[in-house]
């Protein structure tokens, strides 16, 4: 009777395991409160958005979103860890709950919305696919490229924008389709592909890495819509609102002056709507959550929406890609905040 | 061990009367009661769990989207795919390319393998060690290392469509893949594979009888020299009997410059050479070590009988040798096929749509049916896991029969 002792260890454990996996029924925010720590999905590695610099630590436009969020919760915006996704797998981690929240340039749809079980908060940037292609091909317009070969990254809009910009003009052309970033760049950049799509702003970010950025064109169609957005999983409304307002606050900060220099100073303002937002006056913070100083923590830790553009793909960066539609809506872009009120 | 009394000598009517739970039997029966509810209600709380989860979510479960319309296109599939068929068809298309690149390179895997393993064993050092280095360097390196390598060696070492290298045969060849003529589809060609069917059967039944006639000691056809004929004469004369002569029945089409790249005729992507390569390259040296210790283990004495007969090192090899060997080899090579099919999977990493791309990829991304999808790709990988298994005890049994 060797095997009993075996099989009442393997009856307690299966018993144990039933027992403890019990479904969380706290919110999110709840639980990542209690873990002191933010579970961030972001991107592999895409220059500007999300890369670890030379020490190891996470930068980029999403990444100082993922900070931003940590630093209204805790005040400080380390308190994060990243779990780098391709584009093939951020909606399953999503659903499983082995994120929190994913930031990593994911394009919202209302099939993200409704069948991946994810809700997409608030737009942190406007983008729009299109083709990148080596001059020395002598192409000049998307129209010109019936039976072009065309590398694409599996799992992502770009793949299915693609077959509805050749389905829509009649055009043929062969996919080849990589599950990384990495991978899909380097087989355009060893010529296996007469094409290389997507967002324009991987264009940008992506020819960085290739053997010679500047015999690379982008081609002037653009063939899609790609607003990016944070998402969150769905069912979860209070966690849902802490996500957009962070997004939502860093706007309004820009639009009202708010930055990193001189928050402590625009915090002793008498200005009414200056003290609403910086928790100053009224329960704004404390409303979904979160210290009444949200606000304040966050443009200190981050800076506003303009001041994390400009420091990750705008001027100030390696990409220097134009504010255009990411500016504020009343300087021409379609950034826009419904009042912190 | 021989068979004696029961080693139990309590709870048989000598001594005193034990309780029930006192009986290990009893006891083990209740624990495996008690195991099986466990199970049990573990997967009914699984379950429970999913559902309580996707309806938070707002998914909703089912196989409906398999008949959807899909809007993503692959390229070089077996079973053609373009943007507009179904998500069901989409599956069948990376289930399609999975078989085909594990079967090719299981075919070339064996091959190299039995060679290597052999050439371990070789008395000749040159090439027992070459063997030996070849085998070590395969094993011990990842296998996705391997196959990006491979993937960016093809991609590197040959030229872009325009400096396309002409090979014999109107062959092709450039970092696109390796172009060839094809048949175009006519009655023509139709007849040549009815009659290539047809052929091939004939050959099977001969090859049948002659080896029964053999056994019985009769008079026999030699089938090798016969089948080569029957193979290329069948399907000529069926062609040239449907569409009247030869001359234009056969319509090919040839791999040409069309714009940007060489269109028309047959491809072969660097993506599945590079797959099939690594694979096969891969899982040859762990067959190799297989053959190696299969054939270290039949006794020296065997050997030696086959001298002592007077058969030289060929036939003692191949008569004595491989077929003891192969009884012992055949179990642990089942395993190295199921290990290659599984990890041809890691395909989608050099751009070869197989079935996980596929399914992982766009499918489950547009669907949102993660757990169908998922589900499906195991239950298809444990199907062919189990065919394996099966073919391959059978002809384990058919080796393992031959003992006499
Ligand atoms: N916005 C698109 C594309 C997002 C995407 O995955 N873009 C690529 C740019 S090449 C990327 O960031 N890949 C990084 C990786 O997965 O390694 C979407 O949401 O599907």
């Amino acid at each position: 009777m060797k095997r009993a002792p075996v099989l009442m260890a393997m009856t307690c454990g299966v018993i144990a395991a039933a027992a403890n996996g019990a479904p969380a029924s706290a919110g999110v925010l709840d639980q990542v409160k209690q873990r002191g720590e933010l579970i961030c999905g972001s991107n592999p590695g895409l220059a500007g958005f999300g890369v670890p610099d030379d020490k190891g630590k996470w930068t980029g436009f999403d990444v100082d979103y993922c900070r931003a969020i940590s630093a209204a919760i805790f005040g400080d915006p380390d308190k994060v860890k990243y779990v780098p996704l391709t584009a093939k797998d951020r909606f399953t981690a999503l659903q499983t709950g082995e994120i929190d929240v994913l930031v990593r340039n994911t394009t919202w749809t209302m099939t993200g919305d409704t069948a991946v079980g994810a809700s997409f908060t608030s737009i942190n940037f406007y983008d729009q696919q299109a083709f990148m292609v080596r001059a020395r091909l002598g192409v000049k317009s998307a129209l010109e490229l019936n039976g072009a070969e065309i590398c694409v990254q599996r799992g992502t809009t770009n793949e299915l924008n693609l077959a509805d910009f050749f389905r829509a003009h009649k055009m043929d052309y062969k996919p080849v389709a990589f599950g990384s970033a990495a991978e899909t760049v380097r087989a355009y950049d060893a010529h296996r592909c007469d094409v290389f799509t997507s967002d324009s702003s991987a264009l940008y970010a992506e020819r960085l890495r290739m053997t010679n950025p500047a015999e690379n064109i982008v081609l002037p169609e653009r063939i899609s819509r790609e607003p990016f957005a944070a998402a969150v999983r769905k069912g979860d409304g209070q966690w849902f609102d802490v996500v957009r307002w962070v997004g939502f606050g860093l706007v309004a900060a820009e639009e009202a002056g708010i930055t990193k220099a001189n928050v402590e100073e625009k915090r002793a303002s008498d200005n009414p709507e200056l003290r609403r937002m910086l928790g100053v006056d009224g329960k704004l913070g404390s409303g979904i959550g979160l210290p009444n100083e949200w606000l304040v923590n966050i443009v200190r830790a981050v800076g506003n929406y303009g001041e994390i553009y400009e420091r990750n793909l705008g001027e100030n960066s390696r990409l220097k890609i134009p504010r255009g539609q990411n500016n504020l809506w009343n300087k021409g872009g379609l950034m826009y905040a419904p009042p912190i009120r | 061990m021989k068979a004696g009394k029961p080693v139990r000598t309590y709870g048989q009517g000598r001594g005193p009367a034990i309780a029930w739970w006192g009986n290990p039997a009893a006891r083990a029966l209740i624990w495996q009661a008690l195991l099986a509810i466990a199970v049990i209600s573990l997967f009914v709380w699984a379950g429970r769990n999913v559902v309580t989860n996707l309806r938070a979510s707002h998914i909703t479960w089912g196989f409906g989207f398999l008949a959807e319309p899909a809007s993503f296109d692959i390229t070089g599939s077996l079973i053609p795919f373009r943007a507009g068929d179904s998500y069901g068809r989409a599956l069948m298309a990376g289930f399609g390319n999975t078989l085909t690149a594990s079967l090719t390179a299981i075919v070339i895997a064996t091959a190299l393998g039995f060679v290597v393993g052999v050439a371990r064993l070789s008395n000749n050092a040159l090439v027992a060690r070459s063997a030996s280095a070849y085998v070590e360097v395969l094993r011990n390196t990842p296998l996705l290392l391997q196959l990006l390598v491979w993937y960016n060696v093809v991609l590197k070492a040959l030229p872009g469509p325009r400096q396309s290298i002409a090979l014999p045969g109107g062959l092709l060849l450039n970092n696109r893949g390796l172009y060839g003529p094809w048949p175009v589809e006519s009655p023509g060609w139709n007849a040549v594979g009815a009659g290539l069917l047809t052929a091939l059967g004939l050959c099977i039944g001969l090859a049948a009888w002659s080896a029964r006639r053999r056994r019985e000691g009769k008079a026999a056809l030699t089938l090798w020299a016969i089948a080569p004929a029957v193979l290329i004469c069948l399907p000529l004369a069926a062609a040239w009997l449907t569409a009247g002569s030869l001359v234009g029945a056969l319509p090919v089409t040839w791999p040409e410059l069309r714009g940007f790249n060489v269109g028309g005729g047959v491809t072969l992507l660097p993506e599945f050479v590079a797959l099939v390569l690594g694979l096969s390259l891969y899982t040859s040296a762990f067959i190799a070590e297989i053959v190696r210790s299969g054939v270290q283990a039949v006794p020296k004495g065997q050997r030696e009988a086959g001298r002592a007969l007077g058969l030289g090192e060929g036939p003692i090899l191949r008569l004595i040798v491989i077929p003891q060997a192969l009884r012992l080899i055949i179990p642990p090579l089942t395993g190295q096929y199921l290990n290659l099919t599984k990890n041809s999977s890691l395909a989608v990493a050099i751009g070869y749509p197989d079935l996980v791309s596929i399914g992982a990829g766009p499918v489950l991304q547009n669907t949102g049916q993660a757990l169908e999808v998922i589900s499906l790709i195991m239950l298809i990988y444990l199907g062919l896991s189990l065919l394996t298994a099966l073919l391959m005890n059978w002809w384990n049994a058919r080796m393992a029969l031959a003992e006499r």
